[in-house]
């Protein structure tokens, strides 16, 4: 039950996107077509539950026992960027129609600082592995469900007349806005 | 070695990280629920980028080109936990109110992206000035968004009441929608004012 409302509350609730801002970069950069967000998206689900696995036994076996925490940022952008390599390389062997998918999307997922985020937000949170790895998962379909429904709207705005000054960015970030008042709505969810 | 004061200018307008770049979103939008968060937030990035960019110009000449970026990454990461122990040591409360974006510094592209582009291959007191120059670029574009998020959210400024009660507060400003609209409507004008000076 507990692991179910984590479950819910990194989809919904507290939506990285949508509620807390991370993966803002991502988020406003390849969602231009649904079919690259869903890559995107796929990716970064892939990389954010291996990472929080990785963060969390490294914290808890690694660097608490040797009294290092304080060095855990340092520790966790060197897992996250060694682990999307290796993830690179694997899926390159074993899978090459996958790899050719997903493709440019997996160096980018270094700098999408929701993988960070959820890295250090497990840690902060006190939570097990378990925990650890429902809430990096969730937190991750969250973001693909935001930036798969962004790059949904951002589609059909594509081709409208709009005066130039509100053209890109700025009508990416209206149109942010909106969605993000819808996602408030969840926040009236008790668990 | 680049004029410095060319250098400043070209962080704090011509390539301003937040209106004209567009990076280093996330804490951009997250922060600016007050001005003083949004203060206190660029400063510290401002803190970071300048030394990580002295630093990695200072060693530019040793890093093999092949793993230079995990090699940023970690003098970022140095740095940004030095800032992090410095302000949960000086300043708690300002740690405990950005919270989570302080250990996210180091994955701000703004930063990562100086070191690739400028202190990578600039001597150190230019590098200086290029960090001093964007991280002010980047802290009066937070503050610019803080200050109207905060005004129109919880009618004040910088902490300080003005407007009068029975003015509506607009609680959307400073959820998250809130920073969303700002931002998109602050690069609108800045849009129109790009776009009439170069009629002109």
């Amino acid at each position: 039950m507990n692991l179910l409302v984590i479950l819910i509350t990194a989809v919904f609730i507290n939506n990285y996107v949508m509620s807390q801002f991370l993966g803002i970069c991502p988020f406003l950069g390849v969602s231009k077509k649904v079919e690259t967000a869903a890559g995107m998206g796929v990716a970064v689900i892939f990389v954010m539950a291996l990472a929080s696995a990785a963060s969390w036994l490294v914290f808890n076996f690694i660097l608490v026992p040797l009294k290092l925490d304080y060095l855990y940022n340092i520790a966790f952008i060197l897992i996250i960027a060694s682990l999307v390599q290796f993830v690179e390389m694997f899926i390159k062997k074993s899978s090459p129609s996958l790899y050719q998918a997903l493709g440019v999307f997996l160096p980018l997922i270094t700098t999408n600082c929701a993988v960070l985020g959820v890295a250090v937000s497990n840690m902060q949170k006190g939570y097990n592995f378990i925990e650890a790895v429902v809430n990096g998962v969730g937190g991750a379909v969250g973001f693909a469900l935001a930036i798969i429904l962004f790059a949904g709207i951002r589609e059909r705005i594509a081709r409208n007349k709009i005066l130039p000054a509100v053209q890109g960015f700025p009508l990416a970030l209206i149109s942010a806005g909106l969605m993000s008042i819808a996602f408030l709505g969840f926040s009236g969810l008790s668990l | 070695m680049n004029n410095p004061l060319k250098v400043l200018k070209n962080g704090l307008l011509d390539e301003n990280p937040t209106f004209v770049q567009v990076i280093g979103m996330c804490p951009t939008l997250a922060v600016t629920t007050s001005a003083i968060n949004a203060v206190g937030m660029g400063l510290s990035v401002t803190a970071v980028l300048t030394c990580s960019n002295l630093f990695i110009s200072l060693i530019r000449k040793f890093i093999p080109d092949e793993i230079r970026i995990p090699s940023f990454i970690v003098v970022i990461a140095t740095f940004v936990t030095i800032v992090q122990l410095v302000l949960k040591a000086f300043i708690p409360s300002l740690d405990a109110a950005l919270g989570l974006f302080i250990p996210l510094i180091v994955v701000n592209c703004l930063i990562l992206a100086r070191a690739e582009a400028y202190a990578s291959k600039n001597d150190p007191v230019s590098s200086i000035f290029d960090g001093i120059g964007m991280g002010l670029g980047f802290t009066c574009a937070l503050t610019c968004i803080g200050i109207v998020r905060e005004i129109l959210g919880s009618g004040a400024i910088f902490g300080v009441t003005i407007l009068p009660e029975m003015f509506p507060r607009t609680i959307t400003m400073i959820l998250p929608p809130g920073a969303f609209f700002t931002l998109a409507f602050l690069m609108i004008a800045v849009n129109k004012i790009r776009a009439s000076r170069a009629k002109a």
